[in-house]
């Protein structure tokens, strides 16, 4: 069963595909772009379509997707924890 | 799916173009005219009206459009026939007049001196005449090439970009060698992957038209923004489903594109292609807006991804709904036409997706109704480019 997906290799982040993924459990993840599985444990309850962060970030770091630039860290994350609004904004607006 | 031979049944219309849908359009110039278009198609069966809000004292570039978005509309061909009413006659000829240009029947009527019930009664014998002569029309089989397919993604999430998005890059990437006529847009949402954008220019020419469109729209953001425009764009269902930045959105939007696929031009706001291949307009990424824009410049079917679960239809366009959402597709599988949840569960190919999308596409060309057109969403939306005079 795949609980996240990845767009390519290098990507700082997954994207939770199924419901109800809670803290403390082990995910499998799949690298779409070079058909490789990754596994990482959850640090916090990630809602279907949301993102688990797949290193750790501290204010002021880029976080990739798609191989881009998708933002800047605004809090600290932790490996496994949910990334969203609460913690990454725009770089543009 | 080898697409070499690939026909679909068509309804070919005056000026050549084919039209997938042989609608008799009750058309409103203006906001005052939206009562009578609505009592002639509550009179006349198998008529459609399609009401909206403006019409009056616009003026210049905002006008201009105004005008070409319901000329386009009239002249698109899944439009048979029109029948076109305004408060007064002579911007009902101007319009009348833009889409006889294309060959097919169109009649017009002024309610001043004549008030509603006259108006409706001309009117209503004039659609009666173009629904019965409509009815006799035949499809006949035509090449790929005839179709033209657009595409705009609504209530985008994650899903969209890893799933529902690439499955639509994927059929336009078989399509476009095929001299398919394709289009996307969404200047703003484009943000954060405009230089992928403009990898994919044919040319020096189109680069530089692309990159001029899409600074002025930035230009406009930068102006009237008090905020990063979090929860207006992305919207607050794209953040619910998961997109934090615009530029995460935009990179999702662009998998629209393919890989293989050139931009071969830029179009202004309901601007007609005038040659085959992909085209970008430069439009709002207001869901009803952008594919109201599509059908004004005579796209016949529409490919609309999405996550969080947009439930958009057009009055003349067919808008063909598909989603890798898991539960979107559970709690709202009456809206969706392609289910591509698969994609993510890693049962299905970005190819078979492709496919997928390519045989309902056919489906729908020949003649079969969209959920969207079954659940009767006719979201037909103006864009304004500024006040009122």
């Amino acid at each position: 069963m795949i609980h996240f997906v990845v767009h390519e290799e290098g990507d700082g982040v997954g994207v939770v595909v199924v419901e109800g993924v809670k803290a403390g459990q082990s995910l499998a993840g799949w690298i779409m772009e070079d058909d490789k599985d990754v596994e990482i444990k959850a640090k916090s309850d990630i809602p279907i379509g949301h993102k688990v962060a797949l290193r750790d970030y501290q204010p002021g770091d880029t976080v990739i997707k798609y191989g881009v630039d998708i933002g800047k860290v605004v809090k600290p994350i932790a490996k496994g924890e949910h990334l969203h609004v609460h913690n990454v904004k725009t770089k543009r607006w | 799916m080898d697409l070499s031979k690939a026909t679909f049944r068509g309804y070919k219309r005056e000026n050549g173009r084919i039209g997938v849908r042989n609608h008799v359009l009750i058309l409103p110039v203006d906001d005052l005219s939206n009562a009578a278009a609505e009592a002639v198609a509550n009179n006349i069966k198998g008529a459609i009206a399609i009401p909206h809000p403006y019409g009056r004292l616009q003026f210049g570039a905002d006008l201009d459009l105004h005008f070409r978005t319901l000329i386009g509309t009239g002249c698109n061909p899944n439009v048979a026939a029109v029948v076109v009413i305004c408060i007064e006659d002579g911007w009902a000829k101007k319009v009348a007049d833009g889409i006889a240009a294309t060959g097919k029947p169109v009649s017009y009527f002024g309610i001043e001196q004549h008030g509603d019930h006259d108006t409706i009664l001309r009117a209503s014998k004039a659609a009666k005449e173009y629904v019965q002569w409509a009815s006799e029309l035949r499809r006949e089989e035509r090449p790929l090439q005839d179709l033209w397919v657009s595409t705009k993604c609504g209530e985008s999430d994650t899903t969209s970009g890893c799933g529902a998005n690439p499955t639509v890059g994927n059929a336009f990437d078989k399509l476009y060698p095929h001299k398919v006529t394709l289009v996307f847009g969404e200047t703003t949402e484009l943000t954060g992957g405009e230089h992928l954008v403009a990898a994919r220019c044919r040319t020096d020419e189109v680069r530089r038209k692309f990159q001029f469109v899409f600074d002025r729209y930035q230009a406009i953001i930068e102006k009237h923004k008090t905020s990063d425009l979090s929860d207006s764009q992305p919207t607050k269902g794209n953040i619910a489903g998961g997109l934090t930045t615009i530029e995460e959105k935009a990179l999702g939007n662009i998998q629209k594109i393919g890989r293989k696929c050139m931009v071969d031009g830029v179009l202004d706001k309901a601007e007609m292609p005038t040659g085959t291949g992909l085209w970008f307009m430069d439009s709002s990424s207001a869901a009803a807006e952008m594919v109201t824009l599509c059908a004004a410049s005579g796209f016949v079917v529409h490919f609309f991804p999405t996550g969080q679960g947009n439930v958009i239809g057009n009055p003349i366009l067919p808008v063909i709904k598909l989603c890798a959402n898991p539960r979107t597709v559970r709690t709202m599988g009456e809206h969706i036409d392609v289910d591509v949840t698969g994609l993510l569960r890693k049962e299905m190919t970005p190819d078979q997706a492709g496919d997928k999308l390519l045989e309902c596409m056919f489906r729908t060309a020949n003649g079969r109704l969209t959920a969207a057109e079954a659940l009767g969403h006719r979201e037909f939306v103006l864009t304004r480019l500024y006040e009122s005079a």
